[in-house]
């Protein structure tokens, strides 16, 4: 008897499984995956005050600009006036806007080990954890808010959504084929394994940096 | 990992004589607990959140053999491979075979408290490949000739940043420092070379998704992103407990999860992963394995332990344990320590493995409010005393003192003789104070602490006495 058939079927025994429980169980939890209840969620209203709010408390930086033209050189005013390099690795999703322009030497794609900057779209961002939510894909490598030492998210106004609840209904509904990876950041990495004290840059960047759309 | 809770006692006593750990844990002493209860404040829902999470938890045991089939279904849909392993040294062999079936040579990890069961970083060197571990306390573990993490969340809770600096130094060859940010950073850069030329990721598994048959990740330090996405295979090692249902489930956990670890409203990262690289991707790991380890948890379904099921690892019951933040994790013997350690060390290895690791509480409940699924760690505690007894596993003279109390106990004249002589002895000793401070037959229970004092009479006499009419 394979390991599989063997783990299984002592859990079917104890929980005393008959053909008819079974079918039972197999409705139950078919219906469960249907339902797709949600326990107590985050209030809907105040979602950009409360995103930056917590962003913040997160240790990113938020900067605003009203239309995605200036995107650009935001970024490059942002990164000058921290004295970080100019050289950006972007996201395919975000080609399309005028880097140069704003005197960035930029690459379009996915981020290596020797990159120090990476900028990113966002699939949604949450206000009630000042969260950023990635979705991995040929637009949209997850390595460019993972390797650098930097990492800029452009997110749209209208991307900030209330909850998690509010982000995975929206990925449901637009994202066929489902993401390989969907990775949540909230904020630059960290680690307290030593007596508790928090450093940021524990293994991915040091600082993230928000610039809302809109 | 080799079991040595038999040695429960000695292994106590020396960390009480180590002052060094001693100081080490006195630094941190209460301060998740402080940072838990400031999450918490700061948070109304946490009791809804709590129920939610523990009816989340409890629903899928009571369906537990369909939500791995559903599970499975949709991970293998996704091109994942669903492997089970029946116990540690099985997972280990199935890793093993993955790795030779890839040519993996370096195996990054990133923390999995699944593969301290198994024991796979001594499984996988005996193979020769090569296990580098990649969370800044694991890393910091191996190096130290792989020493056993002493908390599930914080594995070097223990040390000091001058025993860190000290082994960096030695270790890596460098001028020893003790900033900790400093200390950090050179971790940083030992280890993302590691993760550059990697053939394989191994990671544990938070929770496992039914609806999309995906794994989630939770972490602070982006480890468990870099592991799982540079190397060209990418394992995720759990138990089969760790399924939940839906999206909306995971949403609920991760509002309850990293407050009660640490009080954090969210973790720095949370990824979810789903199958390998898809037609297109820009980056992900070619293959994508999961290992479902059983390891004795099949066996706790349906039974009296079976609330245990529901853990989710945050580690707020040792944060929250007087004994713990007293002896450190290492003196629990096994992989888990603190109040679920006591648990699930003795169902998992064996209650006579483990006899006095459910006496290693005061049963003061403190684990039991805070436990974020709701799990009566105390009462599964007593139940285990209980089996104990049972299986005719405590000593003789327990067995005897045991019995002959019994015996008194059901002859209530003797029994009230019995307390008055007692109540006398003991006021006696206590010499006109509140508090006894040698206790004449029983020296070593007031060897750390005084028994307090009892009044002038037993409840016996005094009922008797205002029975008569007598002055109270």
């Amino acid at each position: 008897m394979s390991v599989r058939e063997d783990v299984l079927g002592r859990l079917r025994r104890q929980l005393g499984r008959t053909d008819s429980t079974s079918a039972a169980a197999r409705a139950r939890v078919e219906a469960t995956i249907t339902r797709q209840q949600s326990g107590p969620r985050a209030a809907a209203d105040g979602v950009l005050d409360r995103f930056v709010e917590r962003a913040l408390a997160m240790i990113s930086t938020v900067d605003r600009c009203a239309t995605e033209a200036e995107v650009p050189a935001h970024c490059a005013a942002w990164l000058r006036g921290q004295a970080l390099p100019t050289t950006l690795v972007v996201a395919p999703a975000l080609a399309a806007l005028d880097w140069a322009g704003a005197g960035l030497d930029v690459r379009i794609g996915a981020a290596t080990g020797d990159d120090l900057v990476g900028v990113t779209g966002c699939f949604r961002a949450i206000a009630e954890t000042g969260t950023l939510m990635l979705c991995s894909g040929p637009q949209s490598p997850a390595v460019n808010s993972l390797l650098p030492e930097t990492h800029i998210a452009v997110v749209p106004r209208q991307h900030i959504v209330a909850d998690m609840e509010a982000a995975w209904a929206d990925a449901r509904r637009e994202l066929v084929p489902w993401p390989r990876a969907v990775n949540f950041v909230s904020g630059p990495s960290r680690t307290a394994d030593i007596e508790q004290t928090i450093v940021l840059g524990a293994h991915g960047p040091y600082r993230v940096h928000l610039l809302i759309v809109g | 990992m080799e079991i040595r809770s038999m040695h429960f006692v000695s292994r106590v006593r020396q960390r009480l004589d180590d002052p060094e750990l001693q100081r080490n844990l006195k630094r941190t002493r209460g301060r998740n607990a402080a940072s838990r209860a400031a999450a918490v404040a700061a948070f109304p829902d946490f009791d809804a959140v709590r129920a939610r999470a523990t009816e989340i938890r409890a629903s899928v045991l009571r369906d537990l053999d369909v939500w791995l089939e559903r599970f499975e279904q949709k991970a293998t849909e996704r091109g994942a491979t669903v492997l089970w392993a029946r116990d540690g040294d099985h997972a280990c062999e199935l890793i093993i075979d993955i790795a030779r079936r890839h040519g993996v040579r370096t195996v990054v990890k990133s923390k999995s408290m699944v593969s301290e069961e198994a024991g796979l970083n001594a499984a996988l060197e005996a193979a020769g490949i090569r296990p580098v571990e990649t969370d800044l306390g694991e890393y910091i573990l191996q190096i130290n000739d792989n020493e056993p993490p002493s908390h599930i969340i914080m594995p070097v809770i223990h040390k000091s940043k001058e025993q860190v600096s000290e082994l960096f130094a030695r270790v890596h060859g460098t001028a020893p420092k003790t900033d900790i940010e400093e200390l950090t950073h050179e971790a940083r850069a030992v280890l993302r070379p590691e993760f550059l030329g990697a053939d394989m990721g191994l990671s544990g598994g938070n929770f496992l998704v039914a609806e999309t048959g995906s794994v989630a990740i939770v972490t602070n330090e982006g480890n468990g992103r870099l592991c799982t996405t540079l190397p060209r295979v990418h394992v995720a090692l759990t138990g089969i407990e760790k399924v939940i249902p839906t999206l909306e489930d995971l949403a609920t956990l991760l509002r309850i999860l990293p407050r009660s670890a640490t009080g954090q409203a969210l973790t720095n990262y949370v990824s979810m992963l789903t199958g390998p690289k898809q037609g297109g991707d820009a980056d992900g790991p070619e293959h994508m394995y999961f290992v479902l380890v059983d390891g004795g948890r099949a066996d706790l379904l349906g039974s009296e332990f079976e609330a245990m099921l529901r853990c989710i690892r945050c580690g707020a019951c040792m944060n929250h344990c007087p004994v713990y933040q007293t002896i450190g994790g290492h003196s629990y013997g096994w992989v888990y320590p603190g109040p679920m350690g006591s648990v699930l060390t003795p169902l998992y290895q064996g209650l006579d493995k483990a006899m006095d690791l459910p006496h290693a509480a005061t049963l003061c409940n403190q684990c039991g409010v805070v436990c974020p699924v709701s799990i009566p760690l105390p009462e599964l505690m007593r139940t285990l005393r209980e089996k104990q007894v049972e299986r005719g596993l405590r000593p003789w003279s327990e067995r005897l003192a045991t019995r002959l109390w019994a015996w008194v106990a059901a002859r209530p004249k003797l029994y009230a003789l019995g307390t008055r002589f007692a109540v006398r002895y003991l006021r006696w000793l206590a010499d006109g104070r509140d508090r006894i401070q040698v206790m004449g037959v029983a020296p070593g229970w007031t060897a750390q602490r005084d028994f307090p004092a009892p009044a002038a009479k037993t409840f016996r006499e005094l009922y008797a006495e205002r029975r008569r009419g007598g002055a109270a």
